[in-house]
């Protein structure tokens, strides 16, 4: 057999990898296991190894495990050139060099994009600087803000009932901390799940002793005469003390390195095709650079094609392995991304899991178990096919919903299950918050132009 | 020790935390709770969580290097893998 380009790079390739946590392990890990013998170089801006965020917001908070102890576990070696504690600032895509902060020019042949999101910040920075004030996204935030629990504080205030908001609400209560959370929509994770299933994590918030505040937004933050935050005034023209307050205002995706060189990337995300490869600013898909995790956004055939943005670890593992196997095959190999979203979260003691793409649901269907119970299955319908399904410690049923997903099964499901109960027989609205109002950033993003899709529109969640 | 729980997979058996208590604990019903970075005096107690879990959710480094099929030296010869 003749000697290919792929054999080539296979044999004495440059492969660079730009964002060096999650997804970008885990691809790296597929390239070496697919036979990818060249030079594999992964730039990370933190300073750390990849490590798992997921336990930052739930096991660190409640003090059970170390912030600074979550080194994501390998598959296997990946002999990588590791430059770790520096950004890449630049793309020539011409020369295929990635340059670095520290000036260095790194040349690749093929590149793998995966610089992820980071937490959106409070929106006046003097106020984001008072001490007491956190984001969390990286290690060294959860380090601080397990920190600040533990030492006490009277009261924490959480902006933004969003998951990441709700699981930090969830581990004050649990260690006896005075919390309010302040949601400008009408219920926690109302973008992510719609009001039905909002009202239920409202209620759960309230019985576990939250003070739930919704339809409300902090106007700003005030610091005393040392520098550390004591009060949020609210828009309905209260005042709240507290001592530490945790921004939970969704995402901003870590595109910005990439301005000017001609890649299709911006604050919505890197367009890619379904097969991971990115496009440039033209719209013409690039045979060499390629995109994974929550900084990609990418068509999806079972949901119209509609450019998906996912921020879930699932999603990253699977994109990751799918753009590195895409990496290392001719054209005819390669396949898909067609992942179905899956997502966990854990508050309040309940197992929040979901499928699909609930947010693109009209309606919903509690198919098993009681809302009051906290144990159910909700399962989101959307032009007569089901799209979506969430369960509150009800994860069992989740996988058979994910195939009639996958099959395009009709909704509602022309079958009874077992455990329906009474407000299970029929269908209501699912309740979503008018995708132009921005409430808090959801964990799923739907964007791009499909002329037969007039309700869900181009939508970029928007500063607080 | 680093391990890492697919908690999409995870189906909440508890079979982890029968095994490997000081590592894995449920969390309310469903909900799991592991450490991340387990004492080195607990691999062999994980090694066998791992290996029980039924639906093979748990990664931890190193035990895990047989189950990548065609993990060998990077052969570089034979292009167009279509496996996975
Ligand atoms: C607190 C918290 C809790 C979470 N809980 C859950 C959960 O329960 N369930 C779930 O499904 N998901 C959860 N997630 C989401 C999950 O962690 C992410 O989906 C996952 O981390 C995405 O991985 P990634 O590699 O795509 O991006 P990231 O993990 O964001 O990694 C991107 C990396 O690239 C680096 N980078 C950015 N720009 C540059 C640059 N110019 N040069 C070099 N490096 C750069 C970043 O610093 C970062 O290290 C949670 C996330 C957080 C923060
Ligand atoms: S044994 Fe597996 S499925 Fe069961 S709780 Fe542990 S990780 Fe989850």
């Amino acid at each position: 057999m003749a000697d290919t380009a792929l054999d080539q790079l296979k044999r004495s390739g440059r492969i660079v990898v730009v964002g060096a946590s999650l997804a970008g392990l885990r691809a790296a890990e597929v390239m070496r296991e697919k036979g990818f013998a060249g030079s594999l170089t992964l730039i990370g801006d933190e300073p750390h190894e990849p490590y798992d965020r997921p336990p930052l917001s739930k096991q660190v908070l409640l003090g059970k495990a170390d912030a600074e102890r979550t080194l994501l576990p390998r598959r296997r070696d990946i002999d990588a050139a590791w430059r770790l504690g520096v950004a890449a600032t630049g793309l020539d895509m011409a020369a295929r060099t990635v340059k670095l902060a520290d000036g260095e020019e790194v040349p690749y042949d093929r590149l793998l994009i995966a610089t992820g999101v980071r937490a959106r910040p409070w929106p006046n920075e003097v106020e984001a600087e008072l001490a007491g004030v956190f984001t969390l996204r990286t290690r060294e935030d959860g380090a601080g803000l397990a920190r600040a629990l533990a030492a006490g504080p009277r009261r924490v205030l959480v902006i933004g009932a969003g998951f990441t908001g709700s699981e930090i609400a969830s581990a004050c209560r649990e260690r006896g901390l005075e919390v309010t959370v302040a949601e400008r929509g009408n219920g926690p994770l109302v973008g992510a799940l719609g009001g039905v299933i909002g009202a239920v994590a409202a209620e759960l918030q309230r019985e576990n002793g939250v003070d739930l505040r919704t339809g409300i937004s902090v106007t700003a933050l005030e610091g005393d005469s040392t520098g550390r935050v004591r009060a949020a005034h609210l828009s309905d023209g209260t005042t709240l003390e507290c001592d530490v307050v945790v921004v939970g205002l969704g995402a901003q995706r870590n595109t910005e390195w990439l301005a000017g060189s001609g890649l299709g990337a911006g604050p919505r995300g890197i367009a890619c095709d379904a097969g991971c490869r990115a496009f440039d600013l033209r719209g013409i898909v690039t045979d060499d650079i390629y995109v994974a995790g929550d900084v990609a956004r990418s068509p999806h055939a079972l949901f119209g094609y509609q450019f998906l943005s996912l921020e879930h670890w699932g999603n990253a593992v699977a994109q990751a392995e799918t753009a590195a196997h895409n990496m290392m095959s001719e054209s005819t190999d390669r396949r898909p991304h067609l992942w179905v979203p899956a997502f966990w979260s854990s508050q309040f003691g309940v197992n929040i899991k979901s499928v699909g793409v609930p947010s693109m649901g009209t309606e919903i269907m509690i198919t098993q178990g009681s809302r009051s119970e906290r144990r159910f299955t909700g399962v989101y319908g959307y032009q007569g096919r089901v799209i979506g399904a969430v369960t509150f410690d009800n994860g069992r049923w989740l996988q058979f919903y994910e195939k009639q997903i996958e099959s395009t099964a009709p909704f509602p499901p022309p079958f009874t299950t077992v455990d329906r109960r009474p407000d299970g027989q029929r269908p209501i609205p699912a309740d979503f918050p008018d995708p132009s109002v921005p409430t808090h950033g959801p964990t799923i993003t739907l964007s791009g132009y499909s002329p037969a899709e007039r309700r869900i529109a181009t939508f970029t969640p928007a500063g607080h | 020790m680093r391990l890492v729980v697919d908690l999409n997979r995870c189906q909440g058996y508890a079979q982890c935390a029968f095994l490997a208590p000081d590592v894995f604990a449920m969390h309310g019903d469903e909900g799991l709770l592991y450490d991340p970075q387990a004492e080195e005096a607990q691999r062999e107690r994980v090694a066998q969580a791992a290996a029980a879990c039924p639906v093979q959710a748990i990664l931890v480094d190193d035990l895990d290097r047989v189950a990548t099929s065609s993990a060998t030296a990077p052969s570089g010869a034979g292009g167009g893998t279509s496996d996975g």
